[in-house]
């Protein structure tokens, strides 16, 4: 199988995201990778030194500059005359661009896959990751989004893939981009962080996430999550989200501190290595999935642990 | 204008789903069901919409059971003016239910779609963008904020790392996310009232269009369960359990 990987970037750096799709795209087949962007030459460059990458096609174009599905769907489906599989991470961008291409090419697409069992049949998560359904498409080509805990990162130097240009559909005339917002951090990207320390509503404010959660983050190096009762009460922007609806996350360490563990937020990172749980109620269900549980008030404990770590 | 609001039943939010024992799927038998949270959340937008002299009707749209009647006098109860049952016993994937609701949308002309992001049983997010390629017409997606303007709308979409506006011709699709709004409750006269409202029914077969499904699900097993972590007495033993596992 010839399979096309969609490579998640900002135009300049090519996004960790990207690697583990080349992993779940090489146990199809052939690699290619697609970048679609403007000014994205450095992309191309980075895409072809990634390991299993055999073709880079490049499309830079101004109309891609801001990846709009309504411009890059027609240009993926364009090229999936010559492959049979496209392959997205399972990222905001991928969720948003892969259906528009299934719907063009009247096929189904396969949402956040764990696992590839062979060419046409594939594990992913339904209700909320309370389940695991393995399914099996009998459309001749797939499109499909990655979900990137769920596969190794494949290696982001040594391969010397070759670099294609190709020309997209310019223009579709539906969308226009006007603004963006993007969350400046010295962090680790939550998605790829080895500790993350989340906190949920118990916090009780945006003044004391800060006072908290803060100083254990930066002495761990590690990124800050957050439930989705945190989000809501505007402690912390929603890009912070951990859960069903936000990120999912499966780091070395994840400490959930206040969170009580509803379905939705475990679905976000219940594959974490290790679990950790600070929580005063006992009977919270955090402590149903945590491997090192403290039942404490976090106001007490959490300083404490900054102290001593 | 007018404006569809594609809603579906689902399992309700709170419960636990159960995986059945042969494998076959999940139990939904005597099961608590309800509105998918982010068609209600669809569903107010509409309606805020209307309030604001935006819109003139909102027609509320299921593909599913006849029970899915429920769900459509919910959404009429908060505020939509008529609905359309699209009845089927069999489950219809997103790609087959983005093709009935292409179909309405040619019958019904509305200048905006709004569907959830994602329904939390098959946990896809796929049908409004398939709607949106199907039509040939924009699409914002995971809408953070909504602002009509004329012919054209501004979606502010929360996207990874932060937010991004579009904007985007109409007719559109804009698929909700959670922070656009806080749904409504249906108050009880609204209910008696909802129960007066127009729904329609159909079938698949109205519409014409081949919708048998392009996936086969061959297993559903039960995800692998963690073991069973301990609880420490204090900060103390808790520095000792990380520095075991390695953590720091």
């Amino acid at each position: 199988m010839k399979t096309l990987v969609l490579v998640e970037h900002d135009n300049t750096d090519m996004k960790d995201a990207t690697l583990a799709v080349v992993t779940a795209a090489s146990q199809l087949g052939e690699v290619h990778a697609l970048v679609a962007g403007s000014g994205c030459a450095s992309v191309g460059e980075q895409a072809a030194k990634v390991a299993g990458v055999s073709t880079v096609h490049v499309a830079d174009d101004a109309a891609l500059a801001n990846q709009l599905a309504e411009n890059v769907a027609p240009l993926v489906a364009s090229l999936m005359e010559s492959h049979d599989a496209f392959l997205a991470p399972a990222t905001t961008t991928g969720k948003n661009v892969a259906p528009r291409v299934a719907a063009l090419l009247d096929v189904m697409q396969i949402s956040d896959i764990l696992s590839v069992e062979s060419e046409d049949t594939f594990t992913r998560p339904i209700y909320a990751g309370n389940a695991i359904a393995t399914v099996k498409s009998s459309d001749a080509k797939k499109v499909i989004t990655v979900r990137g805990t769920a596969f190794d990162k494949a290696a982001a130097e040594g391969g010397s893939a070759s670099i294609e240009g190709v020309t997209g559909a310019g223009e579709s005339g539906l969308s226009s981009f006007v603004s963006e917002e993007i969350a400046k951090s010295e962090r680790p990207e939550l998605t790829s962080a080895k500790i993350i320390v989340s906190g949920g509503r118990a916090l009780g404010s945006s003044e004391k996430f800060e006072e908290v959660i803060t100083p254990l983050a930066d002495k761990l190096g590690a990124g800050i999550g957050a439930s989705r009762a945190a989000v809501d009460a505007g402690y912390v922007p929603n890009d912070y989200q951990v859960g069903q609806t936000g990120k999912i996350v499966a780091p070395e360490v994840y400490i959930a501190i206040g969170i009580s563990g509803a379905i939705q937020h475990l679905a976000g990172m219940k594959d974490s290595k290790t679990i950790v749980a600070i929580n005063k109620d006992e009977d919270a269900p955090i402590f149903q999935v945590a491997d090192i549980g403290l039942v404490a008030d976090l106001f007490n404990a959490v300083p404490e642990l900054t102290e001593k770590v | 204008m007018k404006i569809l609001v594609p809603v579906k039943r689902v399992i309700d939010y709170n419960v636990k789903p159960r995986v059945k024992s042969d494998g076959s799927g999940v139990d939904l038998a005597n099961v608590k069901m309800s509105m998918n949270p982010f068609d209600e959340i669809s569903v107010e937008e509409a309606i805020r919409l209307k309030e604001a002299g935006k819109a003139e009707e909102i027609v509320a749209v299921s593909v599913g059971p006849q029970k899915a009647q429920e769900t459509l006098r919910t959404a009429l109860a908060m505020g939509a003016d008529r609905a359309i049952l699209v009845m089927t016993d069999e489950e219809v994937e997103p790609l087959g239910v983005a093709k009935i609701l292409a179909k309405i949308v040619e019958e019904e002309a509305p200048k905006l779609v709004i569907t959830g992001k994602q329904a939390i049983d098959d946990d896809s997010n796929q049908t409004g963008q398939m709607l949106a390629a199907l039509l040939g017409w924009g699409q914002g997606t995971f809408a953070n904020t909504v602002t009509v303007d004329g012919d054209s709308v501004d979606v502010k979409r929360e996207i990874d790392g932060g937010l991004q506006t579009v904007k985007l011709s109409l007719p559109a699709v804009v698929t909700t996310d959670l922070r656009l709004n806080e749904p409504r409750y249906a108050s009880l006269p609204n209910i008696m009232k909802a129960k007066k409202k127009p729904l329609d029914e159909k079938t698949p077969a109205d519409y014409g269009v081949d919708i048998s499904p392009r996936l086969t699900t061959t297993n559903v097993s039960e995800p692998p369960v963690r073991q069973a972590g301990e609880k420490v007495e204090d900060v103390d033993a808790l520095v000792a359990k990380l520095k075991a596992v390695g953590a720091i």
